[in-house]
Order: structure tokens, then sequence, then C-alpha cells
């Protein structure tokens, strides 16, 4: 329900934004592209709309604010919460004669986490004495409504009716005050409105993982630093890409110069390539536990077959006519490898480079969510299993930053060391 | 015996089906050193394989290749290549490709960076030694093969389609530039094209192929290659028997086209 709310939300947003956009910001740039006639389907006529980008991460930001109830946001702009404050309910009790008395429940829904004093109340007159209770809104409570009353459920009182309206064990009626139902064996059962707003333990609003992430930030979680579970699991992708690569490009070069390379490795390599990293986990940890070792050979392998059909492609890709051109200027082998060979698979390697950071990124997590001492993917492991949502949320933020960061690392390399890829 | 020998020569490439193709038969030819040639003929005739096996990189299947007395076993700096296009190392400047030869023997800076620069002067790239051949044009890195391969002072020069890529008005000033080359330098040169118009402009002797097998058709001597030495080519294009030689040729290509054509028909 609430979902399809966000959704909703999400598509108005979408469509009112660009509505507005288009009625209001009118282009002033006359460049080539506003010249154009024809502009659907042509693909060059077509750039991400930076407007869009920015409404569009806004938006992320509002939406989640907004169903969290954040305080960063404006209250007029929050989704409706869960119900706060007081509440009351009247139930009608039937002793086993037949005899009836009503006795009210008075509620204090306070936010969770407060603190509250329970008030003290009159207990009224008749067999079934009022009570008063605290619970923290958006959650449901079950009423032990006939510990102060002088016939109790054990000598075969029931509560036949709420507010007037009947009910039975098993049912389930609305009040004013929220949703009534009865156990099995006959307690009172009291869920008030939840309202639109997450639960905090689903999604905690920005602002407390901003807060975590600032607490986490000055005194570590789990024994370890902010920066030792991140730099633990950079290391880890640094080491076993790097060792992945040290193996994978010579094996690769070997693969595209010669026969019997090729014949060995092509079936290990044509086989080890569609096995994702991450079934290989349990395996690596049955042979070398879960510690550094495991994760560095686990990665060692994601980036291994990457990188060595990389490289193999890079060298069958060379054409023929740099080969002839260098063996006519008079080029020995060795200087045809380094001088033209080497070179040439460079954008190759590269994309092959990029591709394999990623992977081994997402493997070290996924490593890590399985068992780990120390990194990101332990770090939102572990939290998850206390409901620390806040902690989970912030983690998968830095994880994804930090894949975007390297991705962007790889390209500016990329641009500077092979600047002719793709142009050739 | 000074320049190049080639005796005999036939080609044959067996095709992994079990049949084969008769790429040459029986093509002998000798350049003097110094010597022009400029080889013609329909597409499938064998004359990139020919290049090949001058160049050293294809073993003839029969016949013998000797470049001033000895033979032809590999690639060798003596024989230098220009190709249509990609052969340039997009990883060096213009100036590293131009010295790659030099290089590779070990030469430094010293020894090869004045006539680099000279050759460079040459072929009109001065201003464009430190560019990264990805941002000339398609004639300017035509003219970067040229000087790389001429900075290795090769014996022959083996052009295959050397200008097939360019655009028409490019082609023409290469085409003067090509001839200003031979004349200055004095190199043997084997250039293929399949223009009949460059064929006659370039050739000194000219090599008419026909396919199936690959063989020489017809040989000419010219006169339009030495007549079109610093001259405007559009000149030598009056000339009266040129017209006469390209209607000539023209209508000797389009025979062989037809034929080929017919023979496959009926073979359907
Ligand atoms: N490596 C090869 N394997 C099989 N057949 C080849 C090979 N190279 C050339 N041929 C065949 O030899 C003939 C001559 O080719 P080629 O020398 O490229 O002709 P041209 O350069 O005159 O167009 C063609 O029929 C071609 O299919
Ligand atoms: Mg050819």
């Amino acid at each position: 329900m609430t979902g399809l709310i966000i959704l909703a939300v999400y598509v108005a947003i979408f469509v009112g934004s660009f509505i507005v956009t288009k009625f209001l910001v009118h282009k002033t740039r006359r460049d080539f592209t506003s010249l154009k006639t024809v502009t659907f389907g042509d693909e060059s006529a077509v750039s991400p709309n930076r407007v869009a980008s920015v409404v569009s991460i806004l938006t992320l930001f509002l939406i989640w604010g907004s169903f969290t109830g954040s305080k960063l946001l404006p209250s007029f702009l929050h989704a409706p919460g869960p119900t706060t404050g007081e509440a009351e309910l009247t139930y009608t009790l039937e002793a086993e004669d037949g005899r009836r008395d009503d006795a009210t429940i008075a509620i204090l829904i306070h936010k969770h986490g407060e603190e509250v004093t329970e008030p003290a109340i009159e207990p009224g007159d008749g067999f079934a004495k009022n009570d008063v209770m605290t619970m923290a809104s958006g959650r449901t409570t079950t009423i032990i409504f006939d510990k102060n009353d002088e016939i109790t459920r054990k000598m075969g009182a029931k509560v036949v009716a709420v507010d007037g309206k009947p009910i039975a064990p098993g049912q389930t009626v609305e009040i004013d005050a929220g949703t009534v139902s009865l156990s099995d064996k006959g307690a009172i059962q009291f869920a008030p409105p939840l309202g639109l707003q997450m639960d905090p333990i689903w999604l905690p609003a920005p602002e407390s993982v901003v807060s975590r992430f600032v607490e986490i930030l000055k005194s570590g979680y789990r024994g370890s630093t902010l920066l030792e579970h991140l730099g633990y699991s950079l290391f880890r992708v640094v080491v076993g890409f790097v060792c992945g690569a040290i193996v994978g490009i010579p094996l690769g070069y070997a693969m595209g110069l010669s026969n019997w390379f090729r014949g060995w490795f092509d079936p290990i390599v044509e086989f080890m390539r569609p096995v994702p990293p991450l079934a290989l986990i349990p395996l690596v940890i049955i042979w070398a536990g879960i510690g550094e070792t495991g994760k560095i050979i686990l990665l060692f392998l994601a980036a291994l077959w990457i990188m060595a059909i990389a490289a193999r492609s890079g060298v069958s890709g060379v054409r023929i006519t740099k080969i002839h051109a260098a063996y006519s200027l008079g080029a020995t082998k060795p200087q045809i490898m380094r001088h033209v060979i080497v070179p040439n698979s460079l954008p190759d390697i590269f994309t092959g480079a990029r591709v394999a950071m990623g992977v081994c990124w997402g493997t070290v997590v996924a490593a890590e969510l399985v068992a780990a001492e120390k990194g990101a993917g332990m770090m939102i492991m572990v939290a998850s299993k206390f409901q620390l949502t806040d902690i989970v949320i912030m983690g998968i933020i830095l994880i994804g930053l930090i894949g975007f960061g390297i991705d962007i690392l790889m390209r500016m390399a990329e641009k500077w060391l092979v600047p002719w890829k793709g142009r050739a | 015996m000074a320049g190049l020998s080639i005796q005999n020569i036939s080609m044959r490439f067996d095709l992994p089906n079990g049949s084969s193709v008769q790429a040459l038969k029986n093509v002998s030819l000798d350049l003097a050193p110094g010597e022009l040639l400029s080889v013609l003929g329909p597409s499938g005739c064998g004359k990139t394989t020919l290049l090949n096996i001058a160049a050293g990189f294809l073993a003839p299947t029969e016949g013998t290749l000797t470049l001033n007395g000895h033979p032809v076993t590999g690639p060798d700096a003596e024989r230098g290549m220009v190709f249509q296009q990609g052969a340039l190392f997009e990883w060096m400047n213009v100036r590293d490709n131009v010295s790659f030869g030099p290089r590779m023997r070990g030469q430094k800076e010293a020894d090869y960076g004045k006539e680099v620069d000279h050759l460079l002067d040459i072929v009109g790239l001065r201003d464009f030694k430190e560019k990264a051949i990805y941002e000339l044009s398609g004639g300017m890195q035509q003219r970067v093969a040229l000087a790389r391969c001429l900075a290795n002072h090769p014996d022959v020069i083996l052009m295959d389609e050397p200008l097939g890529a360019l655009d028409a008005l490019t082609r023409e000033k290469m085409q003067s530039l090509v001839l200003k080359l031979w004349k200055e330098t004095g190199k043997t040169i084997i250039l293929i094209t399949h223009s009949v118009e460059e064929a006659l402009l370039l050739g000194e002797r000219l090599l008419v192929m026909a396919p199936r097998p690959g063989r020489i058709h017809k040989e000419y001597r010219l006169p339009f290659a030495d007549l079109g030495v610093g001259k405007d080519l559009r000149e030598v294009k009056k000339h009266p028997d040129f017209a006469v030689k390209r209607e000539e040729i023209l209508a000797m290509i389009w025979n062989m086209e037809e034929e080929i054509m017919g023979r496959t028909e009926a073979a359907q």
C-alpha cells in the first residue's frame, strides 16, 4: 500500500518536473542540436538533461525524508506518520454468570525510543477496572486488561465488545483509536493507525544515517574504525586484482601468441569464465578459511580470468598489417612484442581492468557478508543482525560511492594512459 | 645481379574444406634498381599475394625470389611496406612512428634526428611532429607511412593500394608526392592500385594481371611517370597517348571481369 503511494508520488514528480522544466526553462542556447528538425531516433541528439539528474536525486532524498518523517524536511512535506498521543478504548467484560461491566483503557502512544511515565487513573467501579498503559507508535501491543479486574479470564470472564462493537476471539474490529483484535486466548491486541511513514527498522530517516555515519567515523564499529573497515575491503580488492593481473595478463599474452598455451588453457578459461566468483566463496572458505588469504584467493580468481581474456583479445586483436609493418621496418620479435603487441593490447586490458575491478568490489562485499572480521560487507551484515538499519543503509551508500569512485579513477587512468582507445 | 628478381612464382592456398585456390601461377618479373612498377588487375587476381611474397610474409609454393642476388626468405628492412591504412602505431606520435626503424636498429636521436626531421619536411608534416596519429587526416597518415618507410632506407618499397582509401583531391596530391619521392630517392618501387589512371601516372612500367589463376596478362613501358615528375598531373592526363592507353586497359580489365562473371554464372 505504502509502496504504491510512494510509486505514485515518484511518477508524479517525474512528470510534473518534466512539464515544469519544459514550459519554464526556455533554451536560449542555439547550438547545432537545437537546429535539428529530427531528433527522435537521432542518438547524437540525446544527452542527459542535467536538470532531470538533479531533480531525480533531490526527489529520492525528498521521498526518503518524507516517508521517514525526517527532521530535515518541514513537517508539511511529511507523509502522515503513525499516531502518537493519548488513545482510549472501552471494553465490555462478561462474567460466566452473564453479568457485564465496561472499563476503559487509556493508552499513551509515545515515539519510538522515547521514555514516558504512565499517568495515574481512577480504577472505576464494577468488576472490570480501568487500565492504563504506554506503547511505542507504529507497533502492535497486547493488552493484558484483566490484571486488575475482579473477575479475570481464568475465572471465566471474556471480552464481548470493544467500544460497543461486538467481538469474539479471533475477530478484528475497527474503532476510533485504531484496530482491535481478540487473540484466541481472549487478550486484546491493539494497533493504532500506522500512517504512511516507514518504521525506522525498515528505513531510518536520512539524518539518522548521517549521524550514525558521524558516530561510526568517530568511534568505529565492532572494534575497528570506519576507515579500517573500508580500507580492508579496498586492500583485499587491490591485492586480489593486482595478483590476478600479474598472472592473468601474461597468461592471456601466452594464449594469444602460442598454439600450445591457447590449447592448454582455453578449456580452463572458457569453463571458469561463466562461473560467478560468488559461487567459489564456499570452496575458498573450506580451503583457506575466512581470513585474508581466502578473500585474496577469491578476488585473485575473480580478476584472473577477466584479465587473461582481456589480454588474449588484446593480442589477437592486433591488425596483422601493424605486425607486418614492424617486421618490414626491421624489428625483432622481442621488439615487436614490446613496441607493437603490448601497447596495442592496452586498450583491451584497460577495459578488462575496469570490469575486473567492478567484479572484485562486488565479490569482496559478498565474501565479507558471508564471513569476515573486518570490512564493508561485514559491517552491514552484522548491523542487519541487530536490525541497525541505519548502518546497513550507510554501508550500502558507502559501498556504492566507492565502487563508483573506482570506476571513475579507472576511466581517468585510461584516458591518460591509452588516449588512442577507440580512435584507431 | 642487382634488383628484384621474381622467377616462376606460383602460390596455391589450400582451403580448410579441401579445395585450393591458385592465387598466382608462373609469375616472373625483373625489376632493375630505381624502377617504378605499377600493378593493376581485377580484385582477386593475386596482387596482394604477389606483394606479400615479395615482402617475405608468404613463402611461394613454387619459384624463387632474389633481391640483389640473395634469396628472400622473410621480411627484412631492405624491403619496406606501405599499406592502405591502419599500419601506423597509434601509441606513438608522428615523429616516433617515422623514427621507428632506426630506433629498432639501436640508433640514437643524434644518429637519425636530422634525417627524420628532413623527411617530415619533405612530406609536409613539419608542424605535426608531436601530433598523435588519430589526430591526422587520412592523407596525412599515408604521408607518415611513406616517411616511416623512407627513414629505414629500404632498397625496395612495396605499396599495396597506398592511396586507395583517400578522397580524389588528396589522392592527386599524394600521387605527385610519390613521384617526387621516387625521383629524389631513386628507390625501386612496386605500387599496387585498382585505379587505371593511377597505374598509368605512376608506373614507369605497368603490369596488368589476370585472375584465376593469377598471372601477368600484359606489360607496358610508359612515359607518363617521367613526364609527371614535378608537374601538374592533370597536364599529363591531357597527353594524347594517355587517353588511348587508359581506354585500352579499361577495356582489357572490363573483359576479364565479364569473363569471370560468365564463368561463375556458367558454374552455377
Ligand atoms: N590466406 C589466404 N587463404 C586462402 N585464400 C587466399 C588467401 N589470401 C588470398 N587468397 C585468395 O587468393 C586470391 C588472390 O587474393 P589477393 O592477392 O588478395 O588478390 P588482390 O589483392 O588482387 O585482390 C583470392 O582468390 C583470394 O581469395
Ligand atoms: Mg589486394
